[in-house]
């Protein structure tokens, strides 16, 4: 029996299929451009033209517009010099990229039928481990050989290190994974949600009868669900940043 | 009932592919990575370079002139409070000038005024004392003129008397009989 409409439509995984928009291949590698690839693009396109807009006037007396994008350079730069302290800002730029290319990501991927670029653990993962290579380099180019001090916290009698280093190694190798993983996961799973309650509604519906009743409470849990996403968007944007700017600072202080 | 609707909502399109080929799932499809990574890398990078080339100089450089401006604004401020302080000081003192110019001129005409009268009362007062010892002197001269004629009076006044009596009397015995009643 089938009570819904096409598969399609309804198939929650389907929305995060990757589709050719331009075949493009180079020496063998499928290097196409995708509707992942156009999303992203967009992403790009929409921070440039913000942020270019608002900044290009550099008003005395600043526009709505300019006053939005000055809120945001504050905000990350404090979030910067809060978690990575005043040397910190050398990386303000790379943290800035970073929220803002997630945020618009996260923000286009609410628009129905747009794709989420971050949903996909190949983006979040390459972004995680362009972090921590960041973190890895300049730690060394910084501090030198100083920097394996951030595996053995000064301040611990010695037999405690035998147990305190291997875990203070796998934590901070669990940084890249844990930290793509909760950006892919939280953006997964939140318009699987969405898709699954606003499928849930239709489908309601088209069952007839009884069920129709049931209807509008599954439409409520799905408009419900939208701000909540909303919400996560932004705020795991935010946190992908603030834990970037966090490991940034071991980087700077290895010796804790 | 509602929970296997959900979950048939859930399951129905992977059950459709589930005829033909396993599942797949998207973001663990390997064959778009290559592509992901690439178009990432260019559009990060693209997104990078201009932020950091020329929104975020552009911004801060708006922030900071708006902070130059508003700490040389203030500057100035401060800058003409302090003049109109010292101002009010320069007027408070010449003020202070005048005002103890003032006194000191008062001062110095009452002094002046003092001293006068007091040369004029002590020539006024010296000449009434002098007025004064003349009309002593005078009245004393005139208390002994009138005190001579009295015994002249009274000797003449005795000898008539005398006379009267039938007896006659020398001046000097009268004149000592006098003299001996009037003490």
């Amino acid at each position: 029996m089938n009570l819904f409409m096409p598969s399609v439509a309804l198939d929650p995984i389907h929305q995060f299929k990757v589709t050719k928009w331009l075949d493009f291949n180079v020496g063998g590698i499928d290097l196409s451009f995708t509707n992942a690839s156009g999303f992203m693009a967009l992403g790009v396109i929409l921070t440039i033209a913000f942020f270019g807009v608002a900044a290009s006037k550099g008003q005395l007396v600043p526009s709505r517009l300019q006053s939005l994008a000055e809120i945001g350079y504050g905000f990350v730069a404090d979030m910067v010099r809060g978690a990575a302290g005043e040397e910190g800002l050398k990386f303000f730029p790379f943290v800035f990229t970073l929220f803002f290319f997630l945020f618009f990501a996260n923000m286009i991927g609410m628009v129905p039928y747009a794709f989420t670029t971050t949903s996909h653990i190949i983006v979040t993962g390459a972004l995680a481990l362009l972090v921590i290579s960041i973190v890895i380099g300049f730690g060394f180019y910084k501090n030198g050989f100083k920097f394996l001090k951030l595996f053995a916290p000064s301040g611990a009698p010695w037999p405690i290190y035998i147990i305190l280093i291997p875990i203070e190694i796998i934590s901070f190798f669990a940084r890249p994974l844990t930290l793509s993983l909760r950006l892919f996961a939280n953006m997964l799973a939140g318009h699987i949600m969405l898709k699954l309650f606003a499928g849930f509604a239709v489908g309601l519906i088209a069952a007839g009868g009884a069920y129709i009743i049931i209807a509008p409470f599954a439409f409520a849990m799905g408009v419900a669900l939208n701000a909540l996403e909303l919400l996560v968007a932004g705020l795991q944007a935010y946190v992908f940043a603030i834990l970037t700017c966090v490991y940034l600072n071991d980087a700077f202080h290895p010796a804790h | 009932m509602l929970i296997a609707l959900l979950a048939e909502t859930a399951a129905h399109g992977s059950e459709h592919l589930a005829e033909d080929t396993p599942p797949p799932f998207p973001p663990f499809e390997t064959w778009h990575m290559p592509s992901q990574l690439f178009w990432l890398a260019i559009l990060f990078g693209i997104l990078y370079l201009t932020m950091s080339r020329v929104i975020l100089p552009k911004l801060s450089d708006t922030l900071e002139k708006r902070s130059d401006r508003i700490a040389s604004d203030l500057d100035q401020a401060a800058r003409l409070n302090d003049q109109a302080t010292e101002a009010q000081q320069a007027l408070e003192l010449r003020i202070a000038q005048a005002k103890n110019k003032a006194r000191e001129t008062a001062d110095k005409a009452r002094a002046k005024m003092d001293a006068e009268m007091a040369a004029e009362t002590a020539r006024v007062d010296a000449e009434i004392e002098k007025k004064l010892d003349a009309a002593d002197e005078r009245i004393a001269s005139l208390r002994v003129e009138a005190m001579k004629n009295v015994e002249q009076i009274a000797i003449e006044t005795a000898d008539t008397i005398v006379g009267r009596f039938g007896v006659s009397a020398s001046k000097s015995e009268l004149k000592k009989a006098v003299t001996a009643a009037l003490e």
